[in-house]
């Protein structure tokens, strides 16, 4: 089967001193140097404009370096089109709306497998699957838009996750989501990781942030001024204040009582409730 | 109806909300007419056209003068659905069928034009880009006067004032487009405020807005919650913030109402429900139900309850 091909067991991503600069001008990323390993859960946080969504383009190659180099996997993004990228690194849009435009769920479902060339039976089998495990199923025969803003965002995610890249970028995937509808984005996490894929989660969601992944990028004013454990960042006043990033409140509460230790916070309820026990 | 006056006086940050700025608020003398009901919804069921269940379902509702009022509730809830009866999109724009009774600032908003109703109830929505169609931000916040056929004077004070309030003073030139998140949101503010008034509904204003952006809007809100005493009716997410914020919690579940009260008699009743009802609690909170001896038994619902309350 043609699929098994283009499946590859690791992509690891490499940025080396890349800067992007607009065609308008503009510098939105410079100097980054970072490397992500297959199986890693990290988060990129930073403001609006700090250039996050950015950097993250590059990882599937929807833009291409103006200075520096970047790999995904074996390939050179630079030389490679975004098509062949996008293989190994899919992309979750924030506004499903971005990426939807088929006629049924069913349908969007299946366009990115259609497009792997994946046989129509196999295709069939593996929608049904990821209908039934994003709780789908009941919808699959209508029209994406008939669905509201948190479902059509789950359908946006299943549609990438069908297709079984290496690496998942998901930009803001908890915006506007309810509880449930966030327990589910994380449960999607949890799985992912499990079955070692490299999840990139691009976030102002603090507490998805500090409970789900295990490593941050933070990102300031173009530059990469930040990598490392989210219990390192949510213990690092000058840097909170600086870029204006909050920590999840039990990280406040917790290194305001003196229950976290110094330069490690506090990054959960349950954290919390075991450091006092 | 029978309308007392009370003086309510509070001096600093220690009044009853909490609050967890570093600087207090000052609030120095305000004359607050109290149970003046500007809301008043009686067993309000409303249902849209091709549907089998209503989206609001027997909804009891009144909000004194100045409230501030959060609204809880999973997706389908009905949150936006009682946003948008209140502000008369729903069944003026949006059709729908209607029962019960409602009346928002001595209106019945199915009896009049939205765009009338919108000098008493000003609506602002989660996506500011959907509410932008100017060149300037001076011009956004016109178009509502202009169309209202005010005077010229009027408008232009209308204007000033609005962008004063929420921080814009000096972006009267600028693009809609161009400007962030935060400061879209609180132009589409500005534009509803320009209106002058009584009421502001904000359906899940900071729902695309970055950390920043979430404080500036809360920040706003609460300033002319506090300082111009209008009623704020806000569907939210951001649990830590309502329960700092709200004068009162609306829990929503599938189209009734099924908790009411302050954030201090509503969050803890919330405990090992999330899931049921779908809405998240404060983590204080979720905390001192786990720590109980930590907190003398009590309930924290903000930060600044939860470090007063700790016992070490």
């Amino acid at each position: 089967m043609s699929e098994t091909k283009i499946k590859m067991s690791e992509t690891k991503i490499q940025c080396s001193d890349l800067a992007y600069t607009y065609p308008n001008g503009v510098e939105a990323v410079k100097g980054v140097n970072v490397s992500i390993s297959q199986g890693e859960v990290l988060s990129v946080v930073g403001q609006n404009g700090s250039g996050k969504t950015t950097l993250v383009k590059h990882f599937n190659g929807l833009l291409k370096p103006t200075e520096g180099k970047v790999m995904v996997g074996d390939l050179d993004s630079s030389e490679n089109p975004v098509g062949l990228l996008a293989r190994q690194v899919g992309y979750v849009f924030q506004n499903p709306n971005h990426q939807m435009f088929a006629n049924s769920v069913r349908e969007e479902l299946s366009f990115g497998l259609k497009n792997l060339g994946v046989d129509s039976e196999t295709i069939e089998v593996k929608v049904n699957n990821i209908a039934d495990e994003f709780n789908l199923t009941e919808y699959l025969e209508l029209n994406p838009y008939r669905l509201g803003f948190s479902l059509r965002k789950t359908v946006g995610m299943a549609s990438i996750i069908a297709m079984e890249p290496n690496v998942l970028i998901l930009d803001e995937p908890t915006t506007g989501q309810d509880f449930l509808g966030v327990e589910t984005i994380r449960a999607n996490i949890n799985k992912l990781k499990s079955e070692r894929k490299t999840v990139i989660v691009v976030s102002h969601d603090m507490p998805l942030v500090a409970e789900e992944t295990d490593r941050v990028l933070v990102m300031c004013d173009t530059e990469l001024i930040f990598d490392g454990s989210p219990s390192k960042l949510f213990s690092n006043n000058d840097l909170l204040n600086k870029t204006n990033l909050k920590p999840p409140q039990i990280s406040s509460f917790a290194t305001s009582v003196g229950i976290a230790k110094a330069n490690e916070a506090i990054l959960s309820v349950e954290d919390a409730l075991k450091a006092i026990k | 109806m029978e309308v007392g006056l009370n003086l309510i006086l509070s001096i600093d940050s220690q009044c009853s909300k909490g609050t967890i700025d570093k600087k207090p608020i000052r609030k120095i003398i305000v004359w607050r007419k109290m149970s003046e009901i500007v809301i008043d919804i009686k067993n309000l069921k409303v249902q849209y056209p091709d549907t089998d269940v209503p989206a609001l379902n027997g909804i009891n509702l009144s909000v004194e003068k100045g409230e501030f009022i959060g609204i809880l509730g999973a997706h389908g809830a009905g949150k936006t659905t009682l946003c948008l009866s209140i502000n008369g999109i729903v069944p003026n724009m949006i059709s729908a069928d209607m029962y019960g009774s409602i009346v928002v600032a001595g209106e019945v908003p199915p009896n009049i034009p939205v765009r009338e109703l919108a000098t008493k109830v000003g609506s602002v929505f989660d996506n500011p880009e959907f509410q932008m169609s100017q060149l300037t931000v001076f011009e956004e916040v016109a178009l509502g006067l202009q169309n209202l056929g005010v005077d010229k004077e009027i408008i232009l004070s209308n204007i000033a004032r609005a962008l004063e309030m929420v921080g814009l003073k000096g972006f009267e030139e600028r693009s809609p487009f161009e400007i962030s998140g935060g400061q879209q949101q609180r132009l589409a503010m500005a534009s509803a405020l320009s209106m002058k008034p009584e009421i502001l509904v904000l359906d899940e204003p900071t729902s695309n807005l970055d950390p920043i952006g979430k404080e500036e809007v809360f920040t706003v809100t609460r300033k002319i919650n506090q300082e111009e005493g209008l009623t704020v009716i806000i569907a939210e997410h951001e649990v830590e913030v309502i329960a700092e914020f709200a004068d009162k919690v609306v829990l929503l579940e599938q189209g009734k109402i099924t908790k009411i009260g302050t954030p201090q008699e509503v969050f803890p009743e919330l405990v090992n429900k999330q899931r049921d009802i779908g809405v998240r609690i404060p983590q204080v909170t979720e905390f001192a139900d786990l720590a109980p001896n930590k907190f003398q038994g009590t309930y924290p619902v903000t930060l600044a309850q939860a470090k007063e309350r700790y016992i070490k």
